[in-house]
């Protein structure tokens, strides 16, 4: 019997694979759920704006049943597939249903990817209640059960805007997290970052847990990886590191790359003094000032802060012609290579080679040092320009009080002359 | 005689030679009356002076200017940072533009409370309404020409609120626009209107207000009349005596406009892009804030009509009012003459309030 009801669940299901797309059904048991208080009546509120109730589902087609009848008995009759609240374990089958199934997405969102089972199952998480472990997240932890919105709207609850706090409702959770031994501090290092700023700042492709850890596929990525991980996005950063003098020796001695100076989580804004000898210097917590690499890193240092240090004065005396009302655009422009030569020059530290850097900082500084003689011309030419006006408002003032003495003359004259 | 009295004579007699005795001898003895109010005779001849100011730097500017969404922009930069002195002529027009709708306010508003529109010079005063108009019109066409982004999408706004005219307001709106919306074909059109149509009406427009200032000379306000009741009001002579009073306010204007186009050159902005947002904080020149604030004030709906639809006619009947002034004030020393007045200090109360609350945003 039960047999027949699985084959009969399955053909229904078929069935409405193929009609899903075109007619609405009717969803009875969103009708009268909605109209209760508590969870079963939440629920059915919130599915309104579900993706899925949007495309035509109905609640029968999770919870199975018929969601057509108004019957009570007969919308949940075990009889029709009618199940209940699914167990946590059986929310990733039950999801992958449709979600795995190619064929059948492809009649609602044919980009959407269909391998998040499988994803799913070489994450941890996967792993972990394959291994009977049910705190772990499954589907509707992270998507919600009843209000799952595309992953593009704001208001879903993986949208990257999103995704850290959905991450952090079980991560930075200590008493949660507690059985697995694993800190709880990622969000709030995360929120310290670079990559949360430029997130905050309105910038959806920034990273967020899922961009480094994967989503379905969530795990923490190996040492070997983390440098793969973040060249993801820091493409000649990863280049020029596997080309640096790091490379080999970290990876013999078990240190991951990237994250040894740049931290996981915490990513902070970079800063030139990153190198160099004093105290914020990363490259001092295992060289010294005297030896190969301090005065490498001190090289660097020298070079990048140097034109750094150009590019503000020559971007201080081009804003100060800006503000006197001189155009100086072009200058800009220059200027604006010089900083790209900079950028160049801060991304060629990751290879760790002075020759390479000074070469790169060198053309900044003939195009800083262009944009300051630009700047100073114009400067030149306002105080050109306020001597002609001086020199000329002394014409005017001039021609104006003669005008003035001539008129006297000529009215004073005409009042001494006798009247016929 | 001394040599420059024989040289008087001379030019004299070489004028008389060809224009007959008496020929110019009106502008010898034309007389202007002499008394305290005299100096808001000078805003008409400044108003001149700069209307004459942008015919020469607008030929100046027409050299390099070219008129295309590709390279208006960039010819108004190159005549900025490339042209001798090109920042000085842009600079020039841009302030002098803004001057000379200034002093043709203040030269209205001087006529107005002088009651210098009485009869009979009612004419005079149309042909003056009318250029100020015409001049409104050179700004409004001139400030979408440099092709910037403040320029673009406040012509935007502007030709939009056209649209509220009744029965021609789609009409209207495309034929400023060129079309459906703000584009190249706008730009060309109202290049045409600021170098040919607008100047070509302007000196029509302008020598037929000088001959009417010529044909029935300078108005004496009704208090200096009542002084002089035998109507002998004290006077000069308009050659020299007014005249050289008047270059001296035209090389005034001359140093103002160099000191403001030196010291505060006019920003050029960035090149428009139709694409774009529009920016927050679009505010249209300053002569029409006054319009445009309380435009923004009168709700969606007002009434049976529009709340811009509103606004215009309301705009509409005060203008129209305001330049039939000379045919309502049939008593201008009496009742209706004061409540004419006190209507324009409203009105001025009224325009620079409204000015200063949106300039302030």
């Amino acid at each position: 019997m039960q047999k027949m009801l699985c084959i009969l669940t399955c053909v229904l299901a078929g069935g409405w694979s193929a009609a899903a797309a075109d007619t609405p059904k009717v969803d009875r048991c969103r009708e009268c759920h909605a109209i209760l208080d508590g969870p079963n009546g939440e629920a059915a509120k919130q599915f309104t704006d579900d993706v899925h109730a949007k495309n035509g589902l109905t609640c029968a087609d999770c919870h199975g049943g018929d969601s057509s009848a108004e019957d009570v008995d007969k919308s949940m009759d075990r009889k029709k597939g009618f199940r209940g609240i699914p167990q946590r374990a059986q929310i990733p089958e039950l999801c992958a249903r449709c979600h795995s199934d190619g064929a059948y997405m492809r009649a609602y969102n044919p980009s959407l990817r269909t391998d998040q089972l499988a994803q799913y199952w070489t994450s941890v998480h996967g792993k972990r209640l394959r291994a009977s472990d049910l705190r772990v997240a499954v589907c509707t932890d992270c998507h919600s059960a009843h209000g799952i919105r595309p992953a593009s709207s704001s208001l879903s609850t993986v949208n990257p805007l999103h995704v850290p706090v959905t991450c952090g409702r079980c991560h930075a959770d200590a008493a949660y997290m507690k059985p697995y031994q694993i800190p709880t501090d990622q969000l709030e290092n995360y929120r310290a970052s670079v990559h949360y700023q430029t997130l905050q700042g309105g910038d959806l492709s920034a990273p967020t847990c899922a961009t480094c850890h994967g989503n379905h596929g969530a795990a923490p990525p190996g040492m070997g990886s983390v440098e793969r991980v973040c060249g993801t996005c820091h493409v000649f950063q990863e280049r020029l590191f596997d080309q640096g003098p790091h490379k080999n020796p970290w990876q013999k001695a078990g240190i991951p790359g990237c994250i040894t100076c740049h931290s996981n989580h915490a990513v902070l804004h970079t800063s030139d003094a990153f190198l160099g000898t004093g105290s914020d210097s990363l490259c001092l917590r295992c060289h010294s000032a005297d030896d190969a690499g301090g005065k490498v890193a001190g090289r660097a240092y020298a070079a990048l802060s140097n034109l750094d240090s150009h590019i503000r004065q020559s971007a201080a005396i081009l804003d100060r012609a800006e503000r006197a009302g001189m155009d100086v655009a072009d200058a800009r422009v220059v200027l604006y290579s010089g900083r790209e030569k900079l950028i160049k020059a801060r991304v060629d530290v990751h290879a760790l080679d002075p020759a390479s850097i000074e070469e790169s900082t060198a053309a900044g500084m003939k195009l800083a040092a262009s944009a300051f003689q630009a700047g100073q011309q114009a400067l030149a030419e306002r105080a050109f320009r306020r001597k002609g006006l001086a020199l000329s408002l002394i014409v005017i003032g001039f021609v104006i009080l003669s005008l003035w003495l001539f008129i006297r003359e000529l009215e004073g004259k005409w009042s001494r002359q006798p009247t016929p | 005689m001394s040599p420059r009295e024989i040289a008087v004579v001379r030019i004299r007699g070489w004028f008389r030679e060809r224009f007959g005795e008496g020929g110019l001898d009106w502008l010898l003895h034309k007389q202007v009356p002499r008394h305290r109010h005299t100096i808001w005779y000078y805003l008409g001849g400044m108003t001149l002076f700069l209307f004459m100011v942008q015919v020469v730097t607008g030929i100046l500017l027409l050299l390099y200017y070219r008129p295309s969404p590709g390279e208006a922009f960039e010819s108004v930069q190159f005549l900025m940072t490339k042209v001798q002195f090109g920042w000085l002529v842009r600079g020039i027009h841009a302030w002098s533009a803004n001057l000379l709708i200034f002093t043709a306010m203040l030269h209205m508003f001087s006529a107005f409370f002088l009651k210098a529109y009485r009869r009979p010079r009612e004419l005079t005063w149309l042909s003056g309404c009318v250029l100020l108009l015409l001049f409104l019109g050179f700004g409004f066409s001139g400030y979408l020409l440099p092709w910037n982004t403040l320029a673009f999408f406040a012509t935007k706004v502007g030709t939009q609120m056209i649209k509220a005219v009744p029965l021609i307001g789609n009409w209207l709106q495309t034929f400023l626009r060129g079309g459906e919306d703000v584009t190249g074909a706008t730009l060309t059109r109202f290049f045409g209107f600021h170098v040919a149509i607008l100047p070509a009406l302007t000196t029509m427009v302008v020598a037929t207000h000088l001959f009417l200032v010529q044909r029935f000379g300078m108005s004496v306000p009704p208090s200096v009349e009542r002084k002089y009741p035998n109507g002998n009001v004290p006077s000069y002579r308009f050659v020299p005596n007014f005249l050289l009073r008047d270059l001296m306010g035209w090389y005034l204007a001359l140093g103002v406009l160099a000191a403001l186009a030196a010291l505060f050159p006019w920003d050029l902005g960035v090149k428009a892009d139709p694409f774009a947002a529009t920016p927050a904080g679009i505010r249209p020149e300053w002569y029409f804030l006054f319009m445009f604030q309380t435009l923004k004030l009168i709700p969606g709906r007002f009434l049976f009509m529009e709340g811009e639809q509103f606004g215009l006619f309301l705009f509409g009947l005060a203008g129209l009012l305001w330049v039939l002034v000379p045919f309502l004030d049939r008593n201008p020393v009496g009742r209706i003459g004061r409540w004419i007045a006190f209507v324009g200090i409203g009105a001025i109360v009224y325009i620079l309030g409204m000015s200063l609350w949106a300039w302030r945003g």
